[in-house]
């Protein structure tokens, strides 16, 4: 059969999740990260990461409000996907996700945001007018109150909500890693170290992706990127990542020593069909290089427009590395025959429903979402926001 | 005269006539010179029944009728199957490496193997029917389940096509009907068996390889297989509750 | 304690939004939901009699023997007593309706006997095989073999 050495289930040969699947975890782990580093800003009262508090809010929003398009986008039914909300099924791992999904986009991340920004919808809801002054006008829920009693009340609710909202954010792609990880025919993904492993790439996929969006947003809004900054969050990115790459190699030692019945099928797959996305792109080029990048920061002094170019090659690497990750994880996955007895062959095709043009645009779409948010809600001047 | 007594003694003892409808039964009553009473409407009860299956490998001769009579009785799409039959080659040295073909899932039987002796047999597949059925665990809406009387069955009618099930079963056997966008899967044939017929593919097995098996009726056959064989199911180590037995399964086989 | 409650308003609407939407949920769910729903468990009860309700396609051996008592009778003699009738000649279920315009099929011995009986490694050592160039002489199975009752 073409695409197939050895032998697969005749059901097998045909792979069943598509890149569409891989973006799934990938945006998901954007949005958990990036929540995680506003809330070391407001929580942790970290102030060298306070001028991202805003964007980092922001970002995770455009992020999440995508996440589950590819799902949809995926399913044989998508007219049917209420039915998750209707009658979840109990037992499933992917049931509860549509709850978890809800809970974190209405009572973590959009209360936070409306908490934080309510001052600056009311005032947006005087001065502008036409079309723009009724949306606020809706956002402002007819409430006028800004007075200092009220904005006192408002941050003691966001902070409690900040508070409730890392365990979520943890629950959110901890919950993704279980979908996974609780797949017990499937030995590549059966682990209970996958959770803990998704959520530290998603801690690390987050915060590199904040670095970047701070940049670039501050750039175009010609607002300052200030250095103390970026430090800040390289490390952060730093210590976050040496986690996830100690969690990553305990995984690949632990299934290495143990040497189960899969692992000579999956060894071979790893040195073959997963040779360049897992060793090249996730191992080498997306973890050591950018950890060396962020490791040498933190114990050599470099001048400031080399650390600044240095954290972006790494953050885009990380952002790549986390990627391939996610694929690894996914279409590696279903590489492999469950008879452990042959591999068959994933093409990505280009302009179909699961093809790649969609998931390209599915991880535009998240940026045009951020460009309109950053419209809608701006974060403000530097003098505010410190 | 003899003959139709026979006829009656068959009619009454399989009680199958129910599938005798049309003209058929028309014509038949006609040659009789009598009514035959109407069939009570439904006498099936799921709860009298708990469904599985036993399959001899030692008789099967990887004909490929069962693979034909499933996709012609359940209209099975090109290149799916919800069952197949592999051939395994096992070397002496390696048994651990099983050498396995399934050519179009054996639909059309296997090419003559032109190598060196060693064991070899056929392994006929299907649905496990699986009573802790990590299937049924995955399924986020409650569109496949464990029916009643213990069937593992497919609401195509509200599954949402996220293929997790598929994802879930080691067995590899369910797929994604491309004409419905909804997950197909043995049914055991469940609109066979809930009218007192065989499965399909029970039904065109030339040596009795399978049987379908009612472990809730205490006169079935199974009982003895069951008792008198060595039986195994599928990956025993991943404990799903399968309830398509193995008699004398090779190790080698996964 | 007052004022603060007081200063709260905004936030009470905000309760109410979200009081709201669960509950235009929980209607939504009530009226959508299939009434069979969770009749024997997670799953639409009303599936099980849609799928019992699909028509079939293979009649079963019993059926046949009602009209072909004779050949019943010779092939419960010979070595393929066993064997379904449907096993060669193919699902029968509308030729069982319908005799005299659905004919039931009628399969070419030079191809069917050498599915199951062509030499093969895996098939069990006991049962009936040959290599078909070497034992037919290049004769179709049926010159020799009647199918019914295939002892010579």
């Amino acid at each position: 059969m073409p695409g197939v050495d050895g032998f697969m289930y005749p059901n097998e040969v045909e792979l069943q999740w598509s890149i569409l699947i891989v973006l799934y975890p990938y945006l998901t782990g954007l949005v958990a990260g990036a929540f995680i580093l506003a809330s070391l800003a407001r929580v942790f009262n970290v102030k060298e990461v306070q001028p991202t508090y805003r964007i980092a809010l922001l970002t995770a929003l455009a992020f999440l409000l995508v996440a589950p398009l590819p799902l949809q986008l995926h399913l044989g039914h998508p007219e049917r996907s209420i039915e998750m909300y209707l009658t979840p099924h109990k037992t499933s791992a992917m049931a509860m996700f549509g709850f978890v999904y809800l809970w974190y986009l209405l009572i973590v991340l959009l209360m936070e945001i409306w908490l934080d920004y309510r001052k600056d919808i009311v005032i947006l809801s005087r001065t502008k007018t036409g079309f723009m002054r009724l949306v606020y006008r809706i956002l402002t829920l007819g409430s006028q109150n800004i007075s200092e009693e009220s904005r006192r009340v408002d941050d003691r609710v966001g902070l409690i909500v900040t508070i409730i909202g890392i365990p979520s954010a943890f629950l959110l792609h901890g919950y993704v890693g279980f979908i996974f990880g609780s797949v017990k025919a499937n030995p590549w993904w059966s682990t209970p170290l996958m959770p803990v492993v998704f959520l530290f790439s998603a801690m690390v996929s987050g915060i590199a992706t904040v670095l970047l969006v701070y940049q670039v947003v501050n750039k175009l809004r010609g607002q300052p990127v200030h250095m103390f900054c970026l430090d800040a969050i390289a490390k952060y990115l730093f210590y976050v990542f040496v986690i996830d790459f100690s969690l990553e190699m305990l995984d690949l030692v632990h299934r290495i020593y143990e040497s189960d019945e899969s692992f000579r099928s999956l060894d071979f797959m790893v040195h073959t069909k997963l040779y360049f996305s897992q060793i090249i792109l996730q191992i080498m080029l997306g973890t050591l290089v950018p950890l060396v990048l962020l490791g040498a920061n933190q114990v050599m002094k470099f001048g400031e427009s080399t650390r600044r170019k240095m954290y972006t090659v790494a953050g885009i690497l990380t952002m790549i590395g986390i990627f391939a990750m996610r694929w690894n994880v996914v279409i590696g996955g279903q590489l492999f025959s469950k008879s452990f007895l042959g591999y068959t062959t994933y093409k990505v095709e280009f302009a179909t429903r699961e093809g790649l043009l969609p998931a390209i645009a599915l991880l535009l779409l998240p940026l045009g979402i951020l460009w309109v948010l950053l419209k809608l809600l701006p974060p403000g001047e530097e003098e505010q926001t410190a | 005269m003899e003959q139709d007594m026979n006829r009656r003694e068959l009619l009454k003892d399989t009680g199958k006539f129910v599938i005798l409808s049309g003209a058929a039964r028309v014509a038949f009553k006609t040659m009789q010179g009598e009514t035959v009473p109407e069939p009570e409407k439904d006498k099936y009860k799921a709860a009298e029944h708990w469904w599985g299956m036993t399959i001899d490998i030692d008789k099967c001769i990887g004909c490929g009728n069962c693979v034909k009579a499933c996709a012609a009785e359940n209209g099975v799409p090109d290149g799916y199957f919800r069952t197949w039959v592999e051939r395994y080659y096992v070397s002496d040295d390696h048994p651990e490496k099983p050498e396995v073909d399934s050519p179009n899932g054996g639909m059309n039987g296997f090419p003559v193997m032109d190598r060196p002796d060693a064991k070899s047999f056929f392994v006929p597949k299907l649905c496990n029917h699986c009573a802790d059925s990590p299937c049924v665990q995955a399924c986020p809406v409650g569109a496949t389940f464990e029916s009643p009387d213990g069937v593992v069955l497919v609401d195509q009618k509200y599954c949402v096509g996220c293929r997790y099930c598929i994802q879930a079963c080691p067995y590899g056997c369910r797929y994604l009907d491309p004409r419905k966008n909804v997950v197909d899967k043995c049914t055991l044939c469940y609109h066979r068996i809930t009218k007192g017929l065989t499965t399909a593919c029970v039904e065109v097995c030339p040596t009795a390889s399978r049987q379908l098996a009612d472990f809730k009726n205490p006169n079935d056959p199974v009982h003895k297989f069951m008792r008198e064989n060595h039986v195994e199911v599928l990956k025993p180590h991943l404990a799903t509750g399968a309830k398509t037995y193995y008699k004398d399964l090779d190790g080698s086989v996964r | 304690m007052q004022k603060i409650l007081r200063e709260s308003g905004h936030l009470v609407r905000l309760a109410l939004v979200l009081a709201a939407g669960f509950l235009i949920f929980m209607a939504v769910r009530a009226a959508i939901v299939p009434k069979s729903f969770g009749q024997y468990g997670h799953y639409r009860g009303a599936v099980l009699e849609e799928i019992r309700a699909k028509p079939i396609s293979f009649a079963g051996r019993a059926t046949c023997e009602v009209c072909h008592d004779e050949v019943a009778k010779t092939k419960s003699e010979g070595k393929h007593a066993g064997l379904g009738c449907e096993a060669c000649h193919g699902p029968s279920a509308a030729h069982t309706e319908d005799p005299t315009t659905n004919h039931a099929f009628k399969p070419n011995p030079a191809t069917l006997c050498v599915r199951c009986h062509e030499a093969d490694r895996a098939r069990p050592k006991t049962f009936p095989q040959v290599t078909s160039k070497d034992h037919a002489n290049g004769m179709s199975c049926g010159d020799c073999h009647k199918p019914h009752s295939p002892k010579i």
